[in-house]
């Protein structure tokens, strides 16, 4: 057991998968000599050379398309793109090949990669380096989207998306990167895709996130506790496709309320979807409408502006009340 | 601190071997076996009959809309001939002289054009990708599987093509770029075919050639007669083995004419006029390779009309085949459609499946047994 940040994590994460298969190639930009501009590869090109950890030239549509090449030879590519808000550079390889490959050959054509990508904002970063688009994935069949929200469960779901037989978007809630430590264990941990955790468990209230949102989500959990005598219970999702409808509507049976929190444009974003499935499994359950905390349908702002757009804890808090109210 | 020209790296070739008279340049015409070039001008024979069925067929409704590869077989056959079954070929879609030479079936072929995934499977034996639509995106997968074989230590080579219309895409730039920089063993093939749809060549680039864009990623390139199967031969076997032996890319050129509409669905008379094909008419590449091979003694007229008898029956049995097959599952099976996007179809999946079985009244317990999956190995092949 030791204690790690979130960097840490995952970095230690490709350690373990590069050296447990040899198949495993970690490629993007300046992720070799450079370590990744967050050091998230830190010390792998050192220990398993520029065959396996490779800088590749500033294309991202190159560096995805070429993993999928990859990934159809036989090998287990790991793309990095240096920020989320660049993948869009790549996303056609996603969309038109990735996602497709095993459908439209009928099983024989697989594409086990993964793409790794900084997103969300809160680190005063220039434009088009703190979105939060997963949404975008979730639309496009045929690819797994994951977003860890702290040190363990990164390092548990990398190993688990580097063993996917399907291509996962892996998003990193780079806020996250060095907020906090925590134990992580010797043995490697995996996460199954696909579930989602009630970290903690209640029963007036069901408060559901992912990624970075999920500290406002548990500070505003505490608050409610400690402030109303609230109980509330949290979902973090982590898996978004594919995205576990059994844990979200269990606990929205079981409290009839409910805030989805998540940080990317509220307009066709998760919070949408979660809603939907709720409508449509345990609506007659529900004690009031749900309620969104999300990021507005504009860019996120630059950074002078850009705490005013992200969902905190006041926000669910707020939002909590409202409902609990109802 | 002069100013003077750049001597660039590489210069580029023109090369043609046989012309439209069928007579070869015994100087450069390769050393091949009467029985090599008797079943080269079969293949592209029954690449050019297929072709003409599918149109047909697309006529009466029979398959969907459909690109012609009508005069493209050199480029496909010539290149084809060059690589082995463990090495890659990386399509785009005018490649059916290919295909079929690499063992897809006509009635796989058919099955694509008749609205099926299935016609997508690559055949067992050989490393194939099927047909990719979106232009030039299949570059990188080609560029990325060569960087996966050198990765490997493998002695493989990647058989790429893509047309000139595709040459302005930026994943175009983005494959040549990363198959150089990484030594990749990538045959690139471009299939100047002089239109993108109704834009012509000159509206995509004022390069004067696409050959010439290898000399900026540092690669040889050689720009082709298209139309001549013996210098299409020639040039994808030398790059092919300069990438075997790890000398990297080559982007070659193979220049001919659309002899056909884009597709079923295009009509060229809107953009270009007739007398333009009319003069493309007398290069086509199956007259020139039937007089080389009449004159060489290989293949008498007799002989080629044998073959036509045989590729008739051929065609004609598979169209019959397919016809029967998709009434059965799991062509008859729309629900189908949920059965490969995962290895393992998720809860969320097998509720629409559910869904759509119930709204066409299918039971999926008497359906289970008859999907036949194939489980993912540990590769990206299966």
């Amino acid at each position: 057991m030791a204690q790690m940040n979130m960097a840490e994590s995952i970095n230690l994460a490709l350690d373990e998968a590069m050296g447990r298969d040899k198949r495993v190639i970690v490629m993007g930009e300046d992720v070799g000599y450079d370590e990744g501009v967050f050091r998230i590869t830190k010390g792998l090109i050192a220990k398993y050379g520029d065959k396996r950890v490779i800088d590749t030239p500033l294309a991202e549509a190159g560096i995805i398309g070429t993993a999928i090449g990859m990934a159809l030879y036989g090998l287990r590519p790991v793309a990095e793109i240096q920020f989320a808000g660049f993948e869009y550079y790549a996303y056609h390889q996603l969309e038109m090949h990735a996602g497709r490959f095993r459908n439209r050959t009928r099983g024989k054509l697989t594409v086990p990669m993964v793409m790794r990508a900084p997103s969300g904002g809160g680190i005063r970063a220039i434009e088009h380096h703190s979105e939060s688009r997963e949404a975008i994935y979730a639309h496009s069949p045929g690819l797994k989207v994951v977003m860890p929200s702290g040190p363990r469960n990164a390092r548990a779901l990398l190993h688990a998306a580097i063993q996917d037989p399907d291509p996962v978007v892996y998003y990193e809630p780079k806020a996250l990167y060095r907020l906090f430590r925590e134990d992580v264990p010797e043995q490697i941990e995996t996460l199954p895709i696909g579930r989602a955790q009630v970290v903690k468990e209640g029963k007036d209230i069901t408060l559901i996130s992912y990624g970075a949102t999920m500290r406002a989500t548990l500070e505003a959990a505490e608050m409610l506790e400690e402030e109303d005598g609230v109980k509330a219970e949290v979902v973090d999702l982590l898996s978004i496709t594919p995205l576990d409808t059994q844990t979200i509507i269990e606990s929205t049976r079981k409290t009839g309320r409910a805030v989805v929190i998540h940080e990317g444009p509220r307009t066709c974003g998760l919070g949408a979807e979660v809603i939907a499935r709720i409508n449509e499994h345990v609506l007659l359950y529900l004690e009031a409408p749900i309620i969104r905390v999300t990021g507005y349908d504009v860019p996120i702002p630059y950074f002078a502006r850009e705490m005013a757009y992200l969902p905190d804890a006041d926000k669910v808090l707020n939002a909590a009340r409202q409902t609990l109210s109802f | 601190m002069p100013r003077k020209a750049i001597e660039l790296p590489h210069n580029i070739e023109y090369l043609s071997i046989l012309n439209e008279k069928g007579e070869a340049d015994s100087a450069l015409e390769p050393k091949l076996e009467a029985s090599t070039l008797k079943a080269m001008y079969r293949w592209m024979l029954l690449a050019r009959r297929v072709d003409e069925r599918l149109l047909k067929l697309q006529r009466q409704g029979r398959i969907g809309t459909f690109p012609q590869a009508t005069g493209h077989e050199a480029i496909s056959l010539g290149s084809i001939l060059t690589i082995k079954p463990t090495d890659w070929h990386v399509p785009a879609y005018r490649e059916t002289a290919g295909f079929l030479y690499r063992g897809w079936t006509i009635e796989t072929i058919l099955l694509y054009w008749k609205g099926f995934e299935e016609g997508a499977r690559p055949p067992e034996g050989v490393n194939d990708t099927p047909i990719s639509v979106p232009v030039a995106s299949q570059l990188l997968h080609a560029a990325g599987l060569g960087m996966a074989n050198n990765i490997a230590g493998d002695k493989n080579v990647v058989l790429t093509y893509f047309g000139d219309g595709a040459s302005s895409e930026g994943d175009t730039h983005e494959a040549l770029n990363f198959a150089s920089v990484f030594q990749a063993p990538v045959v690139f093939v471009c299939l100047n075919n002089q239109f993108a749809i109704s834009v012509p060549v000159s509206k995509q680039m004022r390069s004067e050639t696409v050959t010439q864009k290898a000399v900026a990623y540092g690669m040889p390139g050689i720009r082709v007669d298209g139309n001549d199967v013996l210098a299409m031969y020639v040039a994808s076997k030398e790059a092919v083995e300069r990438a075997r032996a790890g000398g990297g890319p080559t982007l070659i050129e193979a220049l001919t004419y659309r002899y056909t509409p884009h597709t079923t669905a295009d009509d060229p008379t809107r953009y270009r006029k007739e007398e333009e094909s009319k003069q493309w008419a007398d290069r086509e590449p199956l007259i020139r390779f039937a007089k080389y091979l009449e004159k060489k003694k290989v293949l008498s007229e007799a002989e080629r009309n044998t073959m036509e008898e045989e590729i008739e029956t051929q065609i004609k049995n598979a169209i019959q085949n397919v016809e029967e097959l998709v009434k059965h599952p799991p062509y008859s099976d729309p629900l189908a459609m949920f059965d490969y996007l995962y290895e393992d179809i998720p809860p969320f999946l097998q509720a629409q499946r559910d869904e759509l079985a119930k709204a066409l009244g299918i039971n999926t317990n008497e359906n289970k047994d008859d999907k036949k999956k194939d489980k993912a190995s540990a590769g990206g092949r299966n």
